[in-house]
Order: structure tokens, then sequence, then C-alpha cells
């Protein structure tokens, strides 16, 4: 077993994502198999290669910092699940005293 | 009318034999008339593309100077932003969702009179190989609908095959517009990495993602090509070099003196033997047509699927962190008592489908400390040489040629709950998303057990997309001789 259950478990909590338990104990199978094939990858003996992180050798790509158009506030709110006085509600992120 | 060439309707819209507005209606009946048994699109947007096309129609009537697609009609995949169309990503977190912006992708297809159909089906958020990871519908392959049309752009391909569109776009991160165009026997292409804009494209694995085209024939797919390709200033991984010059490539197809390369690892155990008898038989076609054949070694290649299945969900599990159910999309649970964290976990929850979820928990896993060195590290070297094998292989050769996929279209369902064999269906595909480089897919033929397209994979260095369609070209005109039409009229009709 490469993955466990309560690793699993642990990695949606992380990714939050609220897993039922038929969920998990189907993924856990499933991560399982998937874990051990890809984990091909250590098979190559690899000390002095450097990682490939992008296709393109970009280091910082620099724009000119000038005033644009930007979206109006109606249409950023436009896709907003609630909206309040011009501003996205939110539920509380904070714990209440 | 709906069997022409984009560039045959582009041509006849220019010289007043035909309008847009009629090219747009002989498509939209024809969707009408399949779309209930192929079911490629998300939403068709009639009314918009008959506006559009009226547009075009009255701008070319004003005497305005228009391109070589202008007027023809398009089916846009769902990964897109349109700011008048929905944007789902086949995704219930973002149902409904309409942008309040354009992609490039979507300026440029406007700009050049493309008139946007509708929106295509897709994997969720273009993760797997069949279009069955879609939330709202399964689509079916034209040439067998009980079985997959390939993806994750297999709504675009679908709808291309079927003759719902002439033209459609596709994404491709891992395979996603070469194994559906190979599935469903036409041609599709990836662009070199940053050759086309990921401005508006709903993001998966950023350094994989390239938009490119769908088209029946190889001109066509240049056409397509060059018309939304090219730098963009909005997105930091463009490419600032002119488009390579992909439509004259098409034109001339040519292969005599070319070298070419065929990669000794894309063959045997776990390839369909009609895949492999079709793929012979263009290796021959080519020596036939004058190209130097020789076979190349690329040994990190077989480790590219394993690598591709930490990179990309690694980059997904960061990408996807965007879906928090604040400022768009889904908001489950948000019942004045649950805090934001909760409303977010509920939320993704609900929103996302199972090959979504595998894949955010796999790319946090690899990411982790403790196993980022293991995993996430390991692939990243192993993403270091499968380049290198390219680099080697493009000092002896300039094209280097596979099947495109393993097997052909499989039945739909069969590997819907087996990851794992869905991620076999890329295994060919892969190196060219690690590596950046070009790569096109364009039908050789029919499979000998279930006379099913087969796909040639042409793979280029990154920035000579051209040579892809001047290989795809000669091939596409030798095989449409010998077999004295194009392979699409070989399809049932619907």
């Amino acid at each position: 077993m490469s993955i466990t259950r309560d690793e699993v478990a642990h990695l949606a909590r992380l990714s939050r994502l609220a897993l039922g338990d038929e969920e998990l104990d189907h993924f856990a199978v499933q991560l399982d198999a998937i874990v051990s094939a890809v984990a091909r990858v250590q098979e190559v003996a690899a000390e002095d290669i450097p990682p490939t992180t992008h296709a393109l050798p970009l280091v910082n790509v620099f724009r000119a910092d000038e005033v644009r158009p930007s979206l109006g506030t109606a249409e950023a709110l436009s896709g907003a699940p609630a909206a309040e006085d011009e501003r996205f509600r939110v539920p509380r992120i904070l714990e209440e005293d | 009318m709906i069997f022409k060439t984009a560039a045959e309707l582009g041509a006849l819209i220019a010289s007043g034999e035909t309008t847009s507005v009629e090219v747009t209606r002989a498509h939209l009946e024809r969707i009408e008339q399949v779309e209930g048994r192929v079911n490629a699109f998300l939403h068709v947007a009639a009314e918009r593309a008959l506006e559009q096309a009226a547009d075009v129609d009255r701008r070319r009537a004003e005497g305005e100077e228009l391109g070589p697609l202008a007027g023809v009609p398009i089916a846009h995949k769902d990964v897109f932003t349109t700011k008048d169309m929905p944007t789902t990503c086949a995704s219930k977190i973002l149902e409904g969702w309409v942008p309040p912006y354009d992609a490039t992708v979507t300026e440029r297809l406007r700009a050049a009179g493309l008139v946007i159909l509708g929106k295509t089906n897709m994997d969720e958020f273009a993760m797997g190989s069949s279009t069955e990871n879609s939330a709202y519908q399964v689509t079916s392959n034209p040439w067998d609908l009980t079985r997959i049309p390939g993806g994750s752009s297999g709504g675009s391909s679908a709808a291309v095959a079927a003759y719902e569109a002439p033209l459609a776009t596709g994404t491709d991160t891992g395979g996603s517009i070469r194994q559906p165009a190979a599935v469903t026997g036409i041609v599709g292409m990836k662009p070199t990495y940053g050759g086309s804009s990921r401005y508006g494209l709903v993001a998966f694995a950023s350094s994989l993602d390239t938009p490119g085209p769908f088209a029946r024939n190889v001109l066509d797919a240049a056409l397509l090509h060059e018309a939304f390709s090219g730098y963009d200033p909005r997105d930091s991984t463009s490419v600032d070099e002119a488009v390579p010059p992909v439509v004259a490539a098409a034109r001339q197809g040519d292969v005599a003196g070319l070298r070419v390369g065929v990669v000794k690892e894309f063959a045997g155990e776990g390839y369909q033997s009609g895949v492999l008898n079709r793929f012979n038989e263009t290796v021959e076609l080519l020596e036939s047509l004058g190209a130097k054949v020789v076979e190349v070694s690329c040994p990190a290649f077989t480790y590219a699927l394993a690598s591709y299945y930490l990179i990309a969900p690694s980059e997904a599990s960061s990408n996807l962190a965007r879906f928090d159910a604040m400022r768009y999309g889904l908001r489950v649970g948000d019942d004045g008592t649950r805090s934001a964290e909760e409303v977010m976990a509920l939320t993704r929850a609900a929103g996302f489908g199972p090959e979504v979820k595998r894949r955010i928990i796999l790319g946090t896993y690899a990411l982790s400390s403790g196993y980022y060195d293991a995993y996430y590290g390991k692939a990243q070297q192993v993403r270091t040489l499968i380049t290198r094998d390219f680099e080697a292989a493009f000092t002896q050769v300039d094209v280097l040629i596979s099947p495109t996929t393993p097997t052909t279209a499989f039945p739909i369902g069969e590997r819907a709950d087996d990851p794992m064999a869905m991620y076999l269906a890329d295994l060919c595909t892969i190196p060219s998303n690690m590596a950046g480089n070009a790569a096109i897919s364009v039908p050789c033929g029919l499979a000998d057990e279930d006379n099913l397209p087969v796909g040639l994979q042409i793979m280029a260095p990154a920035l000579a997309d051209d040579r892809c369609y001047r290989v795809a070209a000669a091939v596409e005109t030798a095989l449409e001789s010998r077999w004295s039409s194009p392979l699409l009229t070989k399809a049932p009709a619907l």
C-alpha cells in the first residue's frame, strides 16, 4: 500500500473537499493504484539532472506599469454567488467570540 | 453545403456566391438533425450565431477587408471564456456562469470573422481522454455512437466529424486535441507551447495547456491555427515570435529528402495491431514519397506518462484552488452559520466530479512535504530527460512520427471508472506537452479489427509548427488519392 485511506482523508481536508465515507473508500483504492504506477519516475537515476518546471526558457516577463481599462464593479460582481453594497458577500471568516 | 471545407466556404462567402448567414443556417440545421445522437454541444447559440453571421455579411458588403475564414462557423470548446455565452468547463461548479470577458482565442476568432455556433462538451476541466468526465452529458463518436469521441476536447472532435461545424477549437495538455482528432478521423494540432494564448483559457496545468485547431483537413487546420495564434502580451508565457508559416506549409505538402524518425518506444505491447498496421503502411508511404526514414530511440518517453500524472495534477491542485465559492460559480451550504472554509469544502465536494477530485488529491499529495522530492521532483527530472531525448532526436531527423494513440476509440463506459486504463490513451501524445514542441495528428486509415480511424502523429521542434503541416499535407494528399476520397467519407451516415 503506497497511500492509506487516512492519508487520502487528510489530503482531502487540505484540498477543501468535504468527501463522504464512500467516496473516500473508493478514492483510497484508486489513488493507491495511481500512486504505485506513477512511482515509476523514481526508477530514473537522476542525481545530476536539473528539474524542468517549464518548457520555455523564460525568466521574468515585465510590462510597463500603465493604467488600463478594467472590469467595472457590476461586471466583476456579475457572477458572484452573493453580493452586497458593491462587494462580494462571503460567509463568516473569523470565529465568533 | 455542410460537407465543404472551411477554405471553400470562406471563398464562396467572399465571392458572394453564398452568405455567412446561409452557411451558418445550414450548420444550425445539421446540429438540429444530429445533435440528439452526437451530443457534442453543451450550448448552441443559434441566435447569437446568426447575428454574428449577419454582421460579417454586413462588414463585407461595406467593403471591409476580411480574412479567409470570415463568415465560416466554428464550434468553441467550453474551456475558453466567452462573454456572450456560458463557460462551464463541463463542471457543475461553473453551471450557468457567463464570464465578464473574452479569452484572447475567442477575441481573435471574432476578429477573423468566424461565427461561434456554441460551446462544446469536454471532460470536466479538460481532465480525461473520453469526454465521459463531463458533468452534463456523454458525447458519441460519429463513427460509432457507442464509442467515445476522445477527450478532453471530445465535443469539438465529434462536432467536426459529424459535420456540425467545419472547424473547432480545442486545448491540449497531454493529448486533448490530438487523441480526439485521431479517434474521430480528423486533423488536430497542438501548437508549440506559448504559440497560442492561454489568456481566458480556464487553467488546468499551466505549463502544459496549449490551445489548438480541429478541422477535417490539413489546410483548414492551418488557416484556423494562423487565425488565433501569435503573441499575446496578456499571457506571460506567450512566445514573442511570428506565427510559423503554417498555411504555406499546408499548401505545399512535400517530404522529399526530409529526415523522418520513427519513435522506437511507441510500439509493441498495448498497441492494437490494426493501429500498428496502418502506421507501418504510412511509414512505407513516406519512404515512397522520398522521405529518409530511420528508427530513433527516446528512452525517457517510457516514463512520460508517470511523470505527467504527477506534474499535471500538481499544477491542477493549485490552479483549481480558485474555485472557492466566493467570487463566482457555485456556492453550497451558506446557511448563515457555517464558516467560509466549511462552505468552500462543501461547494467543492458538490461541484467537482470524481476525476477532478482524484487529481486535486493526487497533486496535493505529490506536492506535500516529505513526498515532494520523491514524486514531483523526480517527475520534473524526467521532464528534463524527455526534452533531452527530443533535442538529441532532432539533431538526426527533421520530424518524429508515431501512432497518435495506442488503440482506436474504445466503447463508452469501458474505462470510465478505471483511471489508469484511461490514462494510457495519452501514452504517445504526452512527451510533446512535456517538452513544449509542436505535434499534429492526421488520419492514416481504418484499423482492420473495427473499421475505426487511426491517427498518425507528427512531432516537430518548438516553433517548427509548419513542419508538422508540411508532412501532414503530404500524407493527406497521398492517402486521399489512394482512397479516392477523404477518410471521413467512409464514416456511416448519421
